[in-house]
Formats: C-alpha cells, sequence, structure tokens
C-alpha cells in the first residue's frame, strides 16, 4: 500500500513527464485498437458483402461445376430437382445458369462467363431487378444485360452500349447476338463482377436451349438460418455447398492478412513498450541519487524495485483512462462514420466497399488493455532489477554500480 | 558522566580494488562514540571520512574489523537488517541535500515516517514539529526547487530528525551552504542535540562546522591520527606507522 502511495505520488508529482508518457502510450493504445478494429471491420465486411452478393445461405452445386476449372463449365448443368425448385417457388433459393462466352471489345477477344439470374430473385443483393425493368427493349431486339464497374472499365463499356457476345449451345452450336448494357452496377464484390455479363436467367436458358437448368442454386440467407445443416445434404446431382466452404478462399485471405495485422500490431506494442522501458532506464540513471536516498531512508532494494515497477505499470494504466477518454468517442465516431475508400482500393481483391467500418470488439478492447498493461509492468521491471545490484554509497554519489 | 558508546570500531578497514591494485581507505581505526555527542570526522578529501560515515550508516560493510553501531555488528547486517537499523534509528544529512524533488517540504519530511507505518494524524504532528524546530512551517508546501540551499538543507535536517533517531549522521552538511546559513544550520543542530540527545556524528573539513563540535577525530589516509575532546587534544590511540 505504502509503496502504491508513493509510487502514485511520485508520478503525480512527475507532472509533464509523467503526462507525456502517458499520452504517448494513449496514443498506442488507440492506434492498436483502431488497427485491430479497422481489420476485424474489413474482415466483416468482405465476409458479410460476399454472402449477401454471392454466396447467400450456402449453395448446390451441379456436381460437374469446378469454379476454379473453367472447362467443367460445359457440361455443369442439370434440371434443378424438384426438392430443391421447391425452394425456389418459396423464394427461398436462385437459380444462375453459368455459360462460358465470348466478346470482342475494340475487336479484341476476351473470354467471360454469361451468367443468369432470375430478375425477380430476392436471394442476393445483385441488383438483377434492373433486367426486368430493361426487359422490353426497342429496337433490333438486344438482350438487356447487366455488368459491374470493374468489368465496364476494362472492356471499355457504359451504361448504352452493346456488345456482341457468343457462346456455345447445350449442343455445342455456336451462337451469338447483340446485348444491351442496362446498368453498370457498383458492387464491392469482384466475383460477380469480374469478366462477367449477367443476363436474366430466362433468356439464357432459352438461348442456350437449357430449358429449367441451372449451374448452382443459391439459398436465401434466412432460410438457412432457420434450418439445420443436415435439411441441407447432397441430392443426386447436385452438392451442397456451406458458407464454411464458400468462405475459405476469403478466411483464407484474411488469415494471410491476420499475420500481416499481428506484425503492425507487435510493432504497436513494441514502440509503446519501448517507450516504458526507455523512460525507466532513463528514470533509473537520472534517479540514483534519488535511489541512495530512498536506500539511505531505510528503504530495501525490494521495495525501490517494486516502487519503480509500480510506477511504470501506473503509466500503463493511466494512460488506459487517458485513450478511453479520448478513445472511445473518437473510435465510436469513425466506426460510426467509417473511412471513405478511394477507388483504387477496388483492385485490391477485397470486397471493401466505399467505406471501411471499424468493428470493435469487447475481447478486443479488454484484451488490448490487459496486455499492455501485463507487458507494460513486465517491461517495467526488466531495468529495476539494476537497482538489485546498487551499493547504496554509489547510489549516493549518482553512481550506477 | 560517561554515556554507553553507540558507536564502536575494532580494528575497521576498507579496502577498494582499483585495478589491479587497492585503495585503503580506512586503516585499523579504532573508534568509541558516546550518545548524546556531537563530532566530527575531519581530514582532508580521501582522509576515509565519508567511508567511515557511511560504515557507521550501515551503507558500507568493512572490509576487515568490526564495527558496533546502536549495537548491532554493521559486518554482518544482511541488506534487508541494514535498511531496517537505518529507517527505525539513524537519521542521514546530504552534502547535496538529497530530497525528494517532485515531493513538496511536507511531503519530503514525511517520507520516514512513512516507512516507518506511522498514522497520518501523527505524521502531521511529527512532520509540523520538525519543520518548526528548523523554522521552516510555513514553507511546508513549496517544492525543494523553490526553496534556497539552506532552507534545502534545513528540510534535509528535519527529514533526519522528524523520527527522532538515536543517531544523526551529516556528510558535509555546510559544503553547499554560505558562511550565514551553515552557522545558522549548526545553531540549529546544536539546540536539536541539546534539547534531543541525538548523537551528530558529522563528515567535514569546513572551519565553520569545526568551531561548533565538541569532538574532533582527525582521519589522515584512512587513519586518526588526532581525538580532540572538548576543545583540547585527547590521547590519540597508537596505530600503526
Amino acid at each position: 500500500m505504502l509503496t502504491l502511495k508513493l509510487a502514485l505520488r511520485n508520478i503525480v508529482g512527475a507532472g509533464i513527464r509523467t503526462w507525456l508518457n502517458v499520452v504517448a502510450l494513449s496514443l498506442s493504445f488507440v492506434i492498436i485498437i483502431f488497427m485491430q478494429g479497422l481489420y476485424n471491420g474489413m474482415n466483416d465486411q468482405v465476409e458479410r458483402a460476399t454472402i449477401d452478393a454471392l454466396y447467400g445461405g450456402g449453395q448446390y452445386w451441379q456436381k460437374l461445376y469446378d469454379p476454379y476449372d473453367p472447362l467443367s463449365l460445359t457440361d455443369a448443368h442439370a434440371v434443378v430437382p424438384a426438392n430443391i425448385e421447391s425452394l425456389m417457388t418459396n423464394n427461398e433459393a436462385t437459380p444462375i445458369l453459368i455459360r462460358q462466352a465470348t466478346i470482342y471489345p475494340e475487336g479484341h477477344f476476351r473470354s467471360i462467363l454469361l451468367k443468369g439470374i432470375d430478375p425477380n430473385q430476392h436471394v442476393l443483393t445483385l441488383p438483377s431487378f434492373l433486367l426486368n425493368e430493361h426487359r422490353n427493349l426497342k429496337g433490333d431486339g438486344s438482350i438487356p444485360a447487366l455488368i459491374g464497374t470493374r468489368m465496364a472499365k476494362s472492356v471499355g463499356l457504359q451504361k448504352g452500349d452493346e456488345i456482341t457476345v457468343q457462346w456455345r449451345d447445350v449442343h455445342g452450336t455456336f451462337d451469338a447476338r447483340d446485348m444491351k448494357i442496362v446498368e453498370v452496377m457498383k458492387t464491392p464484390v469482384q466475383e460477380i463482377d469480374n469478366d462477367q455479363i449477367w443476363i436474366s436467367l430466362d433468356r439464357i436458358q432459352e438461348l442456350t436451349s437449357m430449358p429449367g437448368q441451372a449451374t448452382m442454386v443459391v439459398l436465401k440467407q434466412k432460410v438457412k438460418d432457420q434450418k439445420s445443416e443436415a435439411t441441407f445434404k447432397n441430392v443426386p446431382g447436385w452438392n451442397f455447398k456451406n458458407l464454411e466452404f464458400l468462405l475459405a478462399d476469403i478466411h483464407a485471405l484474411v488469415k494471410q492478412k491476420t499475420i500481416g495485422a499481428s506484425i503492425l500490431y507487435t510493432i504497436l506494442l513494441f514502440l509503446a513498450l519501448l517507450a516504458i522501458f526507455d523512460t525507466q532506464v532513463l528514470s533509473i540513471f537520472r534517479r540514483k541519487k534519488e535511489i541512495g536516498t530512498l536506500m539511505a531512508l531505510g528503504m530495501t532494494r525490494a521495495k525501490i524495485i517494486r516502487l519503480f515497477t509500480i510506477e511504470g505499470a501506473f503509466h500503463a494504466f493511466l494512460a488506459a483512462i487517458v485513450a478511453a477518454l479520448y478513445g472511445i468517442p473518437l473510435l465510436v465516431y469513425i466506426a460510426r462514420t467509417g473511412i471513405a475508400l478511394p477507388a483504387s482500393y477496388d483492385t485490391m481483391g477485397y470486397a471493401f466497399g466505399e467505406k471501411l467500418l471499424p468493428a470493435y470488439s469487447a475481447g478486443l478492447m479488454i484484451g488490448t488493455t490487459l496486455l499492455v498493461l501485463l507487458s507494460t509492468t513486465v517491461v517495467s521491471f526488466l531495468p529495476t532489477r539494476r537497482i538489485a545490484r546498487l551499493k547504496p554509497t554509489d547510489a549516493l554519489r549518482g553512481r550506477l554500480s | 558522566m560517561q554515556n554507553s558508546a553507540i558507536i564502536k570500531t575494532e580494528n575497521l578497514s576498507k579496502t577498494y580494488p582499483l585495478g589491479l591494485t587497492a585503495l585503503k581507505a580506512l586503516d585499523t581505526v579504532n573508534l568509541s562514540v558516546a550518545t548524546g555527542e556531537f563530532l566530527g570526522f575531519i581530514g582532508p578529501s580521501g582522509s576515509g571520512k565519508t567511508t567511515l560515515l557511511n560504515i557507521i550508516g550501515c551503507l558500507d560493510a568493512p572490509t576487515s574489523g568490526s564495527a558496533k553501531v546502536l549495537g548491532q555488528p554493521v559486518e554482518s547486517l544482511s541488506h534487508k537488517e541494514a535498511a531496517r537499523l537505518r529507517m527505525n534509528r539513524i537519521g542521514f544529512i546530504f552534502q547535496t541535500f538529497n530530497l525528494l524533488p517532485v515531493y513538496t517540504v511536507f511531503e519530503n519530511v514525511e517520507f520516514p515516517l512513512l516507512l516507518l507505518g506511522m498514522d497520518a494524524e501523527r505524521r502531521r504532528g511529527h512532520v509540523m514539529d520538525a519543520l518548526q524546530w528548523v523554522g521552516l512551517a510555513d514553507r511546508a508546501d513549496s517544492k525543494p526547487a523553490q526553496l534556497s540551499g539552506g532552507e534545502c538543507q534545513r528540510v534535509a535536517i528535519a527529514r533526519a530528525i522528524v523520527k527522532k533517531p538515536e543517531l544523526v549522521l551529516a556528510d558535509e552538511p555546510t559544503a553547499n551552504l554560505d558562511a550565514k546559513n551553515s552557522h545558522h544550520i549548526m545553531q540549529t543542530m546544536v539546540q536539536l542535540n541539546k534539547e534531543l540527545k541525538t548523537t551528530f556524528v558529522f563528515a567535514t573539513h569546513d572551519e565553520k562546522v569545526m568551531a561548533y563540535l565538541n569532538r574532533k577525530i582527525v582521519l589522515a589516509d584512512g587513519r586518526i591520527v588526532k581525538d580532540e575532546a572538548g576543545g583540547q587534544k585527547s590521547n590519540v590511540r597508537d596505530q600503526k606507522p
């Protein structure tokens, strides 16, 4: 209790020196939590956006479908089985038919995926309703098509442009039609944007002579949440892919980025601890006469070591309070308003959206605070071991033995 | 009437390693100090007076011989026992005052009582009494940086005597003070010696201090060469040449 009282008296008495340390350390607290919150928010955002726009509550894949093998698309189509179709009828699932196709923007050959989706679906956030709005195009009967901003940019298309699309039908016969870009959709999810043209499902089924067929069926999230995993077993010819499987790539990416974030976290923590360590070393060097005086007045070395260690830990404790005072309002404000991202972030392969919304969990806050407090105490203690070797007479002379 | 010995050394020697050789700071010092004495170790720099004071203050241990301070053998005290002895029974006054800079005058004087675990009310009374003795009661809330050198040393005296120790050790207490302040400080300590019966031991080469001492022990090259009591020379122990 006495040591605690003396430590408090010392750090309050040190005035501006204490507060400089405290403010510097509190910055580390806030930056560490902010950076971790940013990563958490990014990961949540990417996962949420991809689920909303593409994965839904899971997907049934036609058994031959392999997204990593474009050649599999030729045969990856089948009539949707009755038990899955019943989900579609109840608006709890939506089918997607995927075919390989070719476009010739500005005279160049380009392989793309032609995807058909029900314009009336409410399973995914993909704005398929736009295809419905332009269903009755006037003129030469161009097919309404939807592309993403990345696709538009890479092939030089914009809303209202027409482009010739060539594909093979179910018999392998080449066919081609002009398609009119009725909208360029802005989506953070590249998997529904890059090298893809979306048209209505009935049109693609008609054009490829695959009535009632699909490559995959996407489940509505709510449906998946309400029913147990066992409900979604594989059906003959179709394999069920749950979110864990579908998000595996994102999780792998997140894991990779988390390692990077951990390095940053470690560096920030290291800098904060270095500041404390440095302060302690300087403090012991500067206060060696004081240490000698304390010894002369009857304090044992153990008590002096405890005093200096508690002083260091107090810095972290005060820093946590100061960080809470300005950090919580600041972080809450940033979490609410988000951080606007420049357009160039779109190319990073991450579905960020226009804004990054950091996510701070109680675990992150408490964990970071405890970690910093604990490591600060340890780091505060390390330099004080020197005191154990200090002779009172040397200390009084201002010498470190 | 001769009081009991508060300090007694027998063949006390202290050697410091100095590269390949050794420096003998104290050489077979035999000394006896009675309770209530007001004495000083006198001698030039390097004569061993501070070393002797440090050993008496249990801040250092002898290389050979023995030193008994307040009935405790210094050479066999552990760090903890030495610290306890200093905390309970010895007061220190340093040449450079050694006040704790972030504490107020009151807190500096209060510090030894905090270590003793005295309750707040008694602490306050003792601290204010000590500050009254040194005439600084009105500066209790000042920080050392706001005081003059003389005032700082008076605070250091108050800190040394606040717990009413049996022994006060003062190492060159007037070295950083002007003549007026030196006399004021010494008069304060003489008065405390008389009122509290505290034994004062000085290490000094300041003539102003010497004038107040009732016993002067002159050291040269680590040995006692003269022991004058009551302004008159007393017999100097026969030490080896």
